[in-house]
């Protein structure tokens, strides 16, 4: 299709007739995303202070090799390069870290927040190329799926360690850490079943959905979730991290976890 | 104490409203002070400064009630329907900004030539409905197939999304890609409980799906509400993971 002599050419970097405050939600998502991006990287690389008593920070689960309690298999992976730095979060954080990463709804935000393309709607960019998610790196933004049903297995381990915050040296308790990390697990679960492709997979692709009602019961349900899909995102990001911080601050001795029962 | 009340004539409220004035070759904003009424919208005021100072001012309009999609135009530099479009919403201390849509040709200030649309719009492979389901030639459905698609069929084809959309309005890609709005409609074909195309290899090659990259503009200048990334076009892209990117899916029949 040829394309129409449009007049309206070469604008500038930020030009815009907006009188609103169009920067601030893109200002906002840099901000937020930004210090979790920072925050995440530095527990990562700690590799110590991510479990105390039966809480696990969920940057560190489920642990496969590691040295907790909660560790399936004891110190080092052998097969892991001995000149790279070692944490057992590495082994596990690719996992939700993609999953956001290829996100619908993050890559609308961190197109805006990070990359101005566009910064906001009606409002000028500062590159005139523009590649979209047609070609490399961005068409890989296409294998979110794979990303989502690997997150279905970290979700599974998250419920675990709920159920397991619950267990004080084979007894049943709630420490305010057993709150945190079960409101953890619905938010996550919120985000995750909440999911585009999910919500595709379940009963998206079918025409006639009336002839599967469960799928149908399932696609309703899902497209409930879905359609709160920033909110649930942000609250489980922010869940996420608060998790994190909560068992580090335990487990370095300077906060005592309330024992409720 | 005695004294002179003085009473005036309270002088209607006004506003300047900075219209571009111009054509396919150029134009320049000129600014148009007017008397406001209450409950104004901005196509009321559009027709006052024409009866009043600017007979030769072109507008677009039909219906101004937000069904006929003629007076799309940029108002504050947001894509939006001037007939729905309440002066109460904006403020009136600064001069309310009026441009054409900067996505399609113009042809005369606040005219522009929306015939690219209908051109792409022909390329769309046609809906195609399966063998009847009754002898007499007709088919049986149920709401809940179509349900979904009948949000797409709310569209007025005002074009504000395909104008808001970066990927035209910035990157002129009109050769290349459809927009939200063509999107839209081939999500309306192609989810529809009848029809037996197939237009997702089209969605992929043709149709630059993409270039897409979940702005959501479009879904924002919606008159009508329609939920257009996380409904159409969002549901298009998993279509084209499925053909095209998850083999996964195809062999195991997995989630």
């Amino acid at each position: 299709m040829a394309a129409p002599d449009i007049l309206w050419q070469n604008g500038r970097f930020g030009q815009t007739s907006r009188r609103d405050k169009w920067w601030l939600e893109p200002l906002l998502v840099f901000l937020g995303l930004g210090a979790f991006l920072a925050y995440a990287n530095w527990a990562a690389f700690q590799g110590k202070y991510y479990t105390a008593g039966p809480y696990i920070s969920p940057f560190y689960s489920p642990e496969i090799w590691g040295d907790s309690p909660h560790a399936w298999f004891h110190g080092r992976p052998s097969w892991y390069p001995s000149f790279l730095p070692f944490s057992p979060a590495f082994l596990i954080l690719w996992i939700p870290g993609l999953f956001r990463l290829t996100c619908y709804y993050y890559r609308g935000a961190y197109y805006k927040a990070f990359w101005a393309d566009p910064m906001a709607c009606a409002v000028g960019e500062p590159r005139k190329s523009y590649r979209g998610e047609k070609t490399l790196p961005l068409v890989a933004q296409n294998f979110h799926r794979y990303f989502l049903r690997l997150s279905y297995i970290v979700w599974f381990f998250l419920l675990i360690d709920a159920v397991e915050s619950f267990w004080f040296d084979g007894h049943f308790g709630i420490g305010l850490g057993s709150l945190v990390l079960s409101a953890n697990v619905i938010l996550i679960a919120g985000y995750v079943f909440g999911c585009h492709a999910f919500r595709h997979l379940v009963g998206g692709s079918i025409d006639q959905i009336s002839k599967h009602p469960v799928r149908h019961q399932l696609y309703d349900c899902v497209s409930c979730l879905n359609s709160r899909h920033k909110k649930w995102a942000w609250a489980s990001l922010v869940s996420v991290g608060f998790s994190d911080i909560y068992v580090r601050l335990c487990s370095m001795g300077i906060w005592t976890d309330w024992r409720i029962f | 104490m005695s004294g002179t009340v003085m009473i005036s004539k309270p002088t209607p409220p006004r506003a300047v409203f900075r219209i571009w004035r111009g054509d396919a070759g150029g134009g320049t904003f000129q600014d148009y002070p007017t008397a406001i009424d209450q409950g104004m919208v901005v196509l009321d005021a559009i027709h006052r400064i024409q009866a009043e100072q600017a007979p030769d001012l072109a507008v677009r309009w039909n219906c101004k009630a937000g069904k006929c999609g003629s007076c799309s135009a940029e108002i504050n530099g947001m894509p939006k329907l001037m007939c729905m479009t309440r002066l109460s919403e904006l403020n009136l201390d600064m001069p309310v900004i009026i441009e054409p849509m900067h996505a399609f040709p113009s042809i005369r200030d606040l005219v522009t030539d929306v015939s690219w649309n209908f051109a792409v719009k022909k390329q769309i492979k046609k809906f195609s409905p399966r063998l009847p389901d009754a002898e007499d030639g007709t088919w049986r459905m149920q709401q809940v197939d179509v349900d979904r698609v009948q949000e797409f069929r709310k569209c007025i084809e005002c074009f504000l999304c395909q104008d808001v959309c970066h990927v035209l309005r910035e990157h002129h890609k009109h050769e290349e890609f459809i927009g939200p709005r063509f999107l839209v409609y081939t999500a309306a074909l192609e989810m529809h409980p009848l029809d037996t195309a197939d237009r997702v290899p089209d969605l992929k090659n043709k149709n630059g799906i993409g270039y897409c990259n979940i702005t959501t503009c479009c879904r924002q200048v919606c008159p009508e509400g329609i939920t257009i990334t996380e409904n159409a076009i969002i549901p298009l892209k998993e279509r084209v993971v499925d053909n095209f990117f998850d083999p996964l899916k195809k062999l195991f029949h997995i989630l």
